[in-house]
């Protein structure tokens, strides 16, 4: 680090004050092993611990029934939202409610999305987004796969149009913008699982639930994207407009938000992706639907069934993904006057036709309209048979023995152990040191006065858990990631290619990610760590692969010109560039991993997310909020520290 | 030209951009100069103006990067709220005007083309072109014709499906100069309109400008810092430095009499024969024999004359009136540049 900061001059009095601070933890911690410190110095002690719990739900008790809230709430949870959700159901899959037309025939929706595809995109995404809903019907997931679009449908336009509000409220107000920007920041990083508590109780148990819980997960990136777009519309535009003689509201309809389509579209984008992973998630509040098969499957330990699942998924993802790309870089295409109308709406017309087709194809022969489980393609018992096999085959038993021992017993355990030993004062002065050499002052303070409420809380014991589950999947996605991201980062090829994979596997849903860890290393502390690290690795591979291509050519012909070897260069003029961009990648790696860290409770921990998820069967809505809480601090703390110093050293690059 | 009542009149206009512009402006001391306004954190954009523009007069404003040429005309239509001073558009202090009436104003009476043409992306040739007249909330069908009038009048017909992107530089400036022409606006601002555009086609789209001017007759305001453009187009200049304006006058003055340093180096590298006619050099008491020069003829002009011809005096005449007569002497020493 020294030698890299050119700035020495003002790093030295930080950089003291840091090792001091690790001097006194490190001291604290060596009187705690030889029994000298006294309990209360060790653990905050029980009875110092306020009732945050209690408070909180008195809090909500009281905005809930004193103000009313609830009311309102349920209003529109039985009301509109509801029959949103009833009329969505009753199309995809037949629910009894109004209109009573549904299930629309599977290869109705099928051919509709291939032509849609095909309009968007071209031949490929055609048979991307037909294909996808062909294999859905055909290994007999249609009923589920379409509980769970039922809820996207309508859960992503409101997420969309609130988003789109709230963000142009944000940019044309100061004042609004100040107010949402720190909500946001940590409605982005509590669990999921704190969302969903109080949307049962605020919206009753069941889809409506759901869908709001997945609403105001999806909203904040939408806020993000609508403000940013409208901030960079052209000063040139902008004055054109008003010299064209703008209304207030001309000027936004006509010129902000057309000006702004691609960022908004890249909004809608994330919007649609996050509302699968989040719908995906609802299954741990009984909705029905693909997540709720794949978490009773993976409960099971039907891997062939949670595979077909995944792949369902998967596809989906990648289909809506790929489409709303498509759509966001599509441009209107010009078409000579006097063309009719037939031929300038063409898609729009075969789009119907082969909707209409279809439908009445699927009256007539019953294949086309619904496929039983006897003609589904089902294999999963097999898959089931021969993925068991596979694993029980002596070098690949052995080797994820090994793997599970090793990691279990001389890595995680220990390091675990390791953590749990250190005295809580000590732990947060780490901390802070690691903040102050780090970033600044500022960030230190923050960072000590958050994890301190997380001590104050009473889970310390579970919030170092969960620490330590996100520092080791961290530290190994990195060991694993970093190289392979270098190798990539040699030729463009490979740097091309890898950055598809981790654009593809990040449009996966988080749920998907247990799979593979549960497939080989079944139910232990192993798969926990093995799922945030696959989930934690895509971003930090990304962004190096990125941090390392972006280097200004110039600078690597400076150095090829002055003699450099290819490790010269990668070491002294790649790695210190791009060290920024890596530094982002490596604080969404850790954003993931607190994210999935979360949802690995599933498997079995004995962390924050498992007391989480355990509020979850009931109504203590105070004790989830303080969980998720705290590791919405300790995510923020990171995140403070990471951006700043990547800040810091962006600004040192010049860049 | 300058006959009736100017079109814009601006009395002592400030614009100072910063924290508090209007509290610092308040309690400025007199005769603030623009450094020590920068060393108390703020940018004079436009410093103590005062200038008109007649009717039918193109008005072409010069100066470096950053001389405070853009806010001046951003003030003129109140892009920009100016700090201090009074401007009074038609007669109307601008000021004062509501957000209603400003709205009006820019509707029916002024156009504006960009430096970089500020075109909306999502609109086609022609949709572009019809939008102030959309916003008017004139019918479909009267805009469209209106449209397809000025598009053809800057030479763009038959691309007028066409989207922005697929138009090279040249045409994406012509449709904003339609733009601006759409509601036939009686006051033209025009902010460096071809500084984008590449040196042969920036030519091709001064003339073209040019006809446009013969044919419209408006009253215009031009941002340039191209020098040659100026001199091709302009009426009178406007030379400003630092949110000032040095000097204002017909360039014959401009080369002839600079009225600071400044404008004199400005000046100096201009083929100054190239500028100056026959009938600013022109004296009305003095006599000269024989055959006269036309007045509007360049110094560059009448070269070969001046160095053959043997008279001290030399008369001029615009067509058939006698302006009096030039020594020969000063259009030599205008010639070679003394
Ligand atoms: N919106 C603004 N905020 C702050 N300073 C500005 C703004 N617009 C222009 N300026 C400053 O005012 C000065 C004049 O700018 P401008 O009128 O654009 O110059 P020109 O058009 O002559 O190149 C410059 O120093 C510029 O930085
Ligand atoms: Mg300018």
């Amino acid at each position: 680090m020294a030698v890299l900061s050119t700035n020495a001059a003002p790093v030295a009095p930080r950089g003291q004050t840091a090792l001091a601070l690790v001097a006194l933890a490190v001291a604290l911690t060596l009187l705690h092993y030889a029994g000298l410190l006294p309990a209360w110095l060790t653990r905050v002690p029980e009875a110092l611990v306020p009732p945050f719990a209690p408070w909180l739900d008195a809090a909500f008790t009281f905005i809930r029934t004193d103000l009313g809230l609830e009311k309102l709430t349920r209003w529109i949870a039985e009301g509109p939202l509801q029959f949103a959700l009833d009329t969505t159901a009753n199309l995809l899959y037949g629910k009894r409610r109004w209109p009573n037309l549904g299930p629309i025939p599977w290869s109705a929706i099928a051919g509709s999305a291939a032509v849609l595809g095909y309009a968007l995109g071209g031949w490929r995404l055609a048979l991307l987004a037909g294909g996808t809903f062909v294999w859905t019907a055909l290994i007999g997931q249609w009923k589920i796969a379409m509980e769970t679009m039922s809820v996207l449908v309508v859960a992503a336009p409101l997420a969309f149009v609130i988003g789109l509000g709230l963000g142009i409220a944000a940019w044309a107000n100061d004042r609004v913008d100040r107010a949402i920007k720190p909500i946001l920041s940590i409605l982005q990083t509590l669990p999921f699982f704190t969302y969903l508590l109080p949307a049962v109780i605020f919206f009753k148990v069941g889809p409506t639930a759901g869908a709001v819980a997945t609403i105001v997960y999806a909203v904040p990136p939408m806020i993000l994207m609508t403000t940013l777009g409208l901030k960079k519309v052209s000063p040139a535009v902008i004055e054109a407009g008003q010299m064209s003689g703008c209304t207030r509201w001309q000027m936004l309809r006509h010129v902000y938000i057309p000006a702004a389509r691609t960022e908004i579209l890249v909004g809608v984008n994330q919007v649609i992706m996050l509302c699968l992973a989040m719908v995906v998630l609802t299954a741990f509040i009984g909705m029905p639907g693909l997540g709720a098969k794949l978490l009773a499957m993976m409960g099971s330990f039907k891997i062939g069934r949670s595979f077909e699942i995944g792949i369902t998924i998967v596809l989906l993802a990648v289909t809506l993904d790929r489409l709303s790309k498509a759509w966001v870089v599509r441009v209107p295409e010009h078409h000579p006057r006097g063309t009719p109308w037939w031929r300038r709406n063409k898609y729009l017309l075969i789009g119907l036709g082969v909707f209409v087709g279809f439908t009445l194809l699927g009256q007539a022969v019953d294949w086309f309209s619904e496929i039983g489980r006897r003609q589904s393609w089902s294999r999963g018992k097999e898959i089931d048979a021969a993925i068991k096999a596979f694993l029980a085959l002596g070098p690949v038993q052995s080797v994820t023995d090994q793997i599970r021992y090793v990691f279990n017993v001389w890595i995680l355990i220990p390091f675990r152990d390791f953590l749990l030993s250190i005295p809580t004062p000590a732990f947060i002065l780490l901390f802070a040191a690691a903040a102050l050499a780090l970033a600044d002052q500022r960030v230190a303070i923050w960072a000590a006065v958050f994890f301190g409420i997380v001590a104050l809380t009473g889970w310390w014991d579970r919030a170092v858990i969960t620490l330590y589950s996100v520092i080791s999947a961290v530290i190994l996605a990195s060991l694993i990631g970093l190289p392979i991201a270098v190798w990539a980062s040699f030729t463009d090829r490979r740097a091309n290619r890898i950055l598809l994979a981790c654009d593809t596997a990040q449009t996966f849903p988080s749920f998907v990610y247990l799979i593979p860890a549960i497939m080989l290393f079944g139910i232990t502390a192993t798969s926990v760590v093995m799922s945030i690290l696959i989930f934690a690795m895509v971003p930090l591979v990304r962004y190096t692969v990125e941090g390392l291509r972006d280097v200004p050519p110039e600078m690597i012909e400076a150095a090829e010109m002055s003699g450099a070897t290819r490790m010269q260069k990668l070491w002294k003029v790649q790695l210190p560039m791009a060290l920024p961009t890596m530094a982002i990648g490596f604080n969404q790696a850790i954003m993931f991993a607190f994210f999935m860290v979360i949802i690995a409770a599933f498997i079995g921990t004995q962390d924050l997310g498992q007391e989480l998820q355990r509020t979850l069967a009931g109504a203590d809505l105070g004790k989830n909020l303080v969980l998720g809480i705290c590791v919405s601090l300790m995510a923020l703390s990171f995140n403070m520290v990471l951006t700043t110093w990547a800040d810091r050293k962006k600004a040192a690059l010049g860049l | 030209m300058m006959s009736q009542a100017p079109v814009i009149a601006c009395k002592n206009v400030w614009k100072l951009f910063g924290k508090d512009p209007e509290g610092y402006y308040a309690r400025m001391p007199e005769g603030h100069g623009y450094d020590q306004i920068r060393a108390d954190g703020y940018i004079a954009g436009v410093k103590d103006v005062s200038i008109s523009v007649g009717r039918g007069e193109m008005l072409v404003i010069m100066g470096l990067s950053g001389s405070g040429k853009s806010t001046l005309v951003r003030c003129f239509s109140r892009l920009h709220d100016i700090t201090g001073g009074t401007i009074e558009v038609e007669g109307q202090d601008i000021m004062s005007l509501s957000e209603k009436d400003l709205i009006t104003l820019r509707r029916n009476k002024m156009g504006m083309v960009f430096q970089s043409f500020g075109l909306l992306p999502h609109r086609t040739v022609l949709d572009n072109v019809a939008f102030p007249l959309e916003m008017r909330g004139q019918d479909r069908h009267t805009r469209r014709d209106r449209a397809m009038e000025v598009i053809r009048l800057v030479g763009l017909e038959g691309r007028e499906d066409y989207f922005p992107r697929e138009l090279s530089g040249g045409q994406q400036q012509r449709v904003g100069i339609a733009r601006s022409l759409a509601i036939e606006p009686d006051i033209w601002f025009l902010d460096e309109p071809f500084s984008a555009l590449d040196p042969l086609i920036r030519r091709e789209m001064q003339d073209e400008f040019l006809r446009l001017q013969a044919m419209l007759g408006k009253t215009i305001v031009f941002i340039t810092h191209d020098f040659d453009e100026a001199l091709r187009l302009a009426d009178r200049i406007a030379i400003m430095k630092d949110g000032a304006v040095e000097q204002c006058d017909t360039p014959d003055q401009i080369v002839l009499n600079p009225a600071t340093e400044y404008v004199r180096k400005f000046t100096e590298d201009i083929d100054k024969s190239r500028v100056v006619h026959a009938s600013v050099l022109a004296r009305a008491d003095a006599h000269g024999e024989g055959a006269p020069v036309p007045a509007r003829a360049t110094i560059h002009d009448l070269a070969a004359t001046l160095v053959s011809d043997q008279r001290d005096m030399i008369p001029v005449a615009d067509g058939d009136r006698p302006l009096g007569a030039l020594s020969r002497q000063e259009a030599l020493r205008v010639l070679v540049g003394a």
